[in-house]
């Protein structure tokens, strides 16, 4: 790693203050900025981690809604949620192992926008509004592409607000050497329709998937969408999976989260 | 820029220098020569590296140390018990075989430590789930999973790693 300095700010607006220096970056649980440290993809002269500031943490619950502070880590939402949005839960307590997700966050993940990562899906599918130190941004909005977010430099995401369900599940098809998901698939049912995001398979990151999801809202059930097809157009290759392999993981993915929503 | 960082390892406070980029691991392994803590792969993957940060367990090779100020930190050298013998789980590693070469030793004590407080009686899948974060070269994982199973209080006679044997 190149050097830096690491500030611990207490408060929101302390932390909006330390990024504004050239070069600074905020450091959530760094179970993914350490590694790209080590491997001097990023150089930055100050990180300022966001876990030392009581105002991002905690979850609260107002009966429709969860807010869940910026700097929740992923053991957290996994304990705390169980109750109250159980497919979140699960998709909190499946991320990585167990000591990541005692230091991972929801918006280290979300901020990061990886293509193959679990909690754009939950957000995009909950239609989740991100709050940050300066606005509320839709997750429709919000995710723009693999790596990319609407986030402007130095901007923090202080929480995510999570509307809840009447029912939803998330699939993940692990790819075991990495455990990010290979093809994730998170459905989530509400009294206005269906929405369907799709992570791991896609170049333009997490989508959502419209076609089921109109199949989805006029018939809740997995045969609803047996007759629709995916097509492997701009879906990642590598040497875990073809396109037309995680174009047909996709559907399959999505009719067990039908299936098994609750 | 240095920075004096103080916690406590193992019940002991301890005071260091330290710079912004210096990991967990490296203040233990480097600055209190506590080299329990092995570094297998240092990008996050293999868990040979875990401690107990405020008794969670985490992989100190992804952790700076400036972000342990104020912890309790315990390490596989504070696991024995008072009197120097083997605790629970180190005694049921060696009875039923988790080791051979060694090296994820530590990392797999301490998560186990982390998985009996959290579950004290878990089922083979769940001992098997809760390590994927460890990787061993070595032994196949099933008398690290009977180990684990043994230092539980449970029966292991009729697990996987048995079966197979007999
Ligand atoms: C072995 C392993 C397995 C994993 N498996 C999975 C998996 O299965 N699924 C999955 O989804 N993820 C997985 N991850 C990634 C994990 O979820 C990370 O914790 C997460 O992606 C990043 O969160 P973090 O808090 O650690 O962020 P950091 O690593 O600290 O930061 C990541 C990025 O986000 C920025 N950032 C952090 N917090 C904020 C904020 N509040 N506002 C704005 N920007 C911010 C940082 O500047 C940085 O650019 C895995 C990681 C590891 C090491
Ligand atoms: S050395 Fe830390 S996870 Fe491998
Ligand atoms: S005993 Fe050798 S790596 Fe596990």
């Amino acid at each position: 790693m190149y050097a830096f300095d690491i500030e611990r700010p207490t408060s929101v607006a302390d932390a909006v203050a330390a990024l504004k220096d050239q070069d600074a970056q905020a450091l959530g649980g760094g179970q993914t900025l350490i590694p790209t440290l080590k491997q001097r993809l990023a150089a930055p002269s100050k990180l300022v981690s966001l876990t030392n500031i009581a105002d991002l943490q905690g979850i609260a619950n107002d009966g429709d809604t969860l807010r869940i502070g910026g700097a929740v880590t992923h053991a957290t939402v996994a304990a705390e949620v169980r109750l109250t949005y159980p497919a979140l839960a699960d998709l909190a307590s499946h991320i990585g192992d167990p000591a990541v997700r005692n230091r991972g966050t929801i918006s280290g993940s979300l901020a990061n926008n990886d293509p193959s990562a679990c909690y754009p899906a939950v957000a995009l599918a909950s239609g989740a509004t991100i709050i940050t130190n300066t606005r509320a941004i839709a997750a429709d909005d919000y995710f723009q592409g693999m790596f990319t977010t609407a986030l402007d430099d130095g901007e923090i995401v202080t929480a995510v607000s999570m509307p809840i369900p009447e029912k939803a599940n998330y699939q993940k098809f692990v790819q075991p050497a990495s455990r990010f998901a290979l093809v994730g698939v998170f459905v989530a049912k509400f009294a206005g329709g269906v929405r369907v995001a799709v992570t791991g398979a896609s170049n333009e990151g997490v989508h959502r998937w419209a076609e089921a999801e109109a199949a989805l809202t006029a018939d809740f059930s997995a045969v609803a969408i047996a007759g629709l097809t995916v097509s492997a157009d701009n879906l990642i290759a590598d040497l875990h999976g073809s396109p037309e392999y995680r174009a047909h993981l996709v559907k399959v993915m999505t009719g067990r989260a039908v299936a098994a929503a609750s | 820029m240095m920075t004096t960082v103080t916690m406590t390892v193992n019940g002991k406070s301890v005071s260091e220098t330290v710079e912004g980029r210096t990991l967990l691991s490296t203040l233990l392994r480097d600055d209190l020569r506590l080299t329990g803590t092995h570094i297998g792969c240092d990008t996050s993957q293999c868990g040979a590296c875990v401690v107990h940060v405020n008794g969670k367990a985490v992989k100190s090779c992804t952790m700076f140390a400036i972000e342990a100020q104020g912890a309790e930190v315990s390490t596989i050298e504070g696991q024995a018990n008072a009197d120097g013998s083997l605790n629970v789980i180190q005694q049921a590693f060696q009875d039923h075989h988790g080791l051979q070469c060694g090296f994820c030793t530590p990392g797999m004590v301490m998560t186990t430590a982390s998985l009996l407080k959290e579950n004290p009686k878990p089922t083979e899948a769940e001992v098997r789930t809760y390590l994927e974060g460890n990787i061993c070269r070595c032994t196949g994982y099933h008398n690290i999973v009977k180990a684990i199973m043994a230092a539980s209080g449970q029966d292991v006679s009729s697990i996987a790693a048995e079966q197979l044997i007999s």
